[in-house]
């Protein structure tokens, strides 16, 4: 069974619209972080699903690209987030003002 | 070879410009009189080899400024009129110099002195050898630069300060004359060079009136630099300077300089009557007018300094009447009596301890002998006495004055009345320095000065009596050896000039000697009597004339009237302008631009919140609205 374009779409536009939502909205840095995730991951969806569409590889190949630079980005992310809770012993995005003054 | 003359001086300049402190007192004035002795020797090498050549020397340094069909070269010349003013620049420079040495000794500020007095050779130098207006007058605008400087040598001292700046501003005056005439001059001629503009075919095809025009600027150049009549109130106060440099420069060379420019545009300005008519008459008038006020005068400088501007009015007289030659030649004794005159009263001063006010003089004759006799001899020279060198060149002037068309009786007159003056006033402040009562006060011990400065005054001296011999009056039967050099640089102006030498003159040349010569001893005479038989005459003479008398001292209100018509107005409109336009509306515009900057950065701060989701949310807005402006376009 070949699921329509238009499904991909959609559910793409969905995820990547909760993962704005969850970056904006969220205070805690994790959930911020999946989010971010989750939003790297609707855009990997919509290029497979075009791929398959046009019969092209190269989207799919793009893909890799994507998610190779998302482990490297989890991997920073994650230890900078670690170092930020060490320091202040939180992770409430509201107390992380530093960029004022 | 040429360059080397003005490189010299430039070199003397740079060691103790920049050698400063680190060079000895003793040192710094061997080096700047060794350089200026080894530009008198380049000179007095060249000058053989002119006289076996006879045509000028030149020599191109490198192109100045090229911009399209305008070319400037910096190119030195040599013809007889710049080696005439070489000669006197470098050779009466040098003894300036070494009379320096002893003068400013333990001055704290020597090496500035003697690098300044280098710059000035250097550029006095540029002046009389650059073979374009506009080099020409880079050095005319150098001189200018050294005078202020060196008026302004002690310049901890307010007045000695505000007399350079008064020296310079009124300078610009006149600079503004000459620039004005530059530009003319390229306009019409397309060049700068002496050699395509001074052309007799090329100055006729120019209508008569730019012609005045361009001489009657270059004359107000002219006025300024050489301090005639309008533009001589700033030489009185020049003498704010060390006395040296009052020989140098506002005596033998810089001040000369109009009358250098004039006889070396000789062929420009003989081809305009009206100008040549407005320089003899200024010239007679502020050789008149000066002499009255140094009658009065009773500081020895000043004496000098009024007389100085007196000269220089015959000068002006001299090559007003088309007599370039005579001109220079009195430039030239000039420079060796009144260099000596003042280097005497240098001597005087020194040996006053910087008394300068001839009432607590008198009496130095035992003290002080060989100031003495050589300042006799300047103050004979200039008088006139017959065969020194002021009589032969100031009646070369005044029979030109006499004779030529441009001259006539009247002008004449005066000059010969003046020459009486002159005699009157220079032995005046002879009999009063050196004659008559001791009036200094016992804290004074009066010396003679060493020998440093004795020999450069007795070999002034000797040049003042011997230095008229080359230029002998062909109604003696000699020939005259200044005029047959100075015949090529001179004779295509010379041309212009038709002298009514025959018909309708009252008097030969032989007679009018007579009459000067009368003159002469008749100042000297009234003098004797005044100053040395009857002192108390002249305080009885200007009691009874004493509106005159004070307008004389008053040195004709020029100063106060120049104050009241330029200096005041010029102040307080400056002073309202200041407070109606540049407060207001300068300062508003600038201080109102950074106020606002302020509050507009007040208002804008508040978006910076530092909170990061705030700029993520407005990224993602952003990217909406961009989404939305494709779409719909």
């Amino acid at each position: 069974m070949v699921v329509p374009l238009e499904h991909v779409i959609i559910l793409s536009g969905l995820l990547f619209s909760i993962g704005v939502m969850g970056v904006l909205f969220r205070r805690n840095v994790i959930i911020i972080f999946m989010s971010i995730e989750l939003m790297l991951n609707a855009v990997n969806l919509a290029l497979v699903g075009f791929s398959r569409y046009h019969n092209n590889v190269d989207g799919q190949v793009f893909v890799f690209l994507v998610m190779t630079l998302a482990a490297a980005e989890v991997s920073v992310g994650l230890a900078i987030i670690v170092a930020l809770f060490r320091n202040r012993q939180t992770v409430n995005i509201n107390e992380m003002n530093l960029m004022k003054n | 070879m040429i360059g080397l003359i003005p490189f010299f001086p430039l070199l003397g300049f740079l060691i103790n410009g920049l050698g400063g402190k680190r060079i000895s007192e003793r040192m710094s004035g061997i080096i700047a009189s060794v350089v200026v002795g080894l530009s008198f020797i380049v000179a007095i090498t060249l000058f053989g080899e002119f006289l076996k050549i006879g045509t000028p020397l030149e020599q191109t340094l490198f192109t100045w400024i090229a911009v399209g069909k305008f070319t400037v070269s910096f190119s030195y010349v040599l013809d007889s009129l710049s080696l005439v003013m070489v000669l006197v620049i470098t050779g009466v420079g040098l003894l300036i110099h070494i009379f320096s040495i002893g003068y400013m000794k333990g001055d704290p500020g020597i090496q500035r002195y003697f690098s300044y007095l280098n710059l000035f050779t250097f550029m006095m130098l540029t002046l009389v050898m650059s073979d374009n207006f506009l080099a020409m007058f880079l050095g005319w605008e150098g001189v200018g630069l050294c005078s202020y400087l060196l008026i302004g040598f002690w310049f901890e001292d307010p007045v000695k300060a505000a007399a350079g700046k008064k020296a310079f501003i009124v300078n610009r005056i006149g600079d503004f004359g000459f620039l004005l005439a530059m530009f003319l001059i390229f306009s019409r001629f397309g060049s700068l060079k002496f050699m395509d503009v001074l052309i007799p075919q090329q100055i006729a095809q120019i209508p008569i009136e730019i012609v005045t025009a361009i001489t009657l600027l270059l004359f107000l150049g002219a006025t300024g630099k050489s301090a005639q009549i309008p533009l001589h109130i700033w030489l009185p106060d020049a003498m704010a300077g060390p006395t040296p440099v009052s020989a140098l420069i506002h005596a033998a060379t810089m001040v000369t300089a109009g009358v250098y420019l004039i006889a070396r545009c000789g062929i420009l300005f003989a081809a305009s009557e009206i100008t040549m008519s407005v320089i003899a008459v200024i010239g007679i008038l502020t050789a008149f007018f000066a002499a009255t006020i140094a009658l009065t005068e009773t500081d020895i400088k000043k004496v000098l300094a009024y007389s100085t501007i007196s000269q220089l009015g015959f000068m002006f007289a001299a090559v007003g009447v088309g007599a370039f030659a005579a001109g220079i030649f009195h430039l030239m004794t000039h420079a060796f009596f009144k260099g000596l005159l003042f280097l005497a009263a240098g001597s005087v001063i020194h040996g006053m301890s910087g008394e300068q006010n001839m009432l607590k003089m008198g009496g130095l004759k035992q003290k002080m002998p060989t100031t003495y006799w050589t300042m006799l001899a300047g103050v004979a020279a200039i008088s006139g006495l017959p065969l020194l060198s002021g009589f032969f060149s100031k009646d070369e002037i005044l029979w030109n004055v006499y004779s030529s068309q441009f001259g006539g009786n009247i002008l004449f007159g005066i000059g010969l009345f003046t020459a009486a003056m002159t005699a009157f006033y220079m032995f005046r402040l002879f009999f009063m320095t050196f004659h008559g009562d001791r009036r200094w006060s016992k804290e004074v011990s009066p010396h003679e000065s060493p020998k440093i400065m004795t020999i450069p005054l007795i070999m002034l001296a000797v040049l003042s009596v011997v230095g008229g011999f080359i230029g002998i009056p062909e109604s003696w039967g000699g020939h005259n050896f200044f005029h047959q050099f100075l015949q090529k640089s001179t004779q295509d102006a010379t041309g212009y000039i038709t002298h009514q030498y025959s018909s309708g003159l009252l008097l030969s040349e032989n007679i009018l000697m007579i009459l000067s010569i009368v003159a002469a001893i008749g100042g000297l005479l009234l003098a004797y009597r005044f100053y040395v038989q009857r002192p108390d005459i002249p305080g009885k003479i200007s009691k009874s004339l004493s509106i005159a008398y004070k307008l004389v001292s008053g040195k004709y209100f020029i100063d106060e009237l120049y104050g009241l018509l330029f200096v005041r107005p010029l102040r307080n409109g400056s002073e309202l302008f200041l407070k109606k336009f540049d407060i207001s509306v300068i300062d508003g515009i600038a201080n109102g631009s950074g106020k606002v900057m302020l509050v507009l950065g007040n208002k804008l701060r508040r978006i910076q919140t530092g909170v990061m989701q705030n700029y993520a949310a407005v990224i993602f807005l952003g990217v909406i609205s961009i989404i939305f402006y494709l779409y719909l376009k």
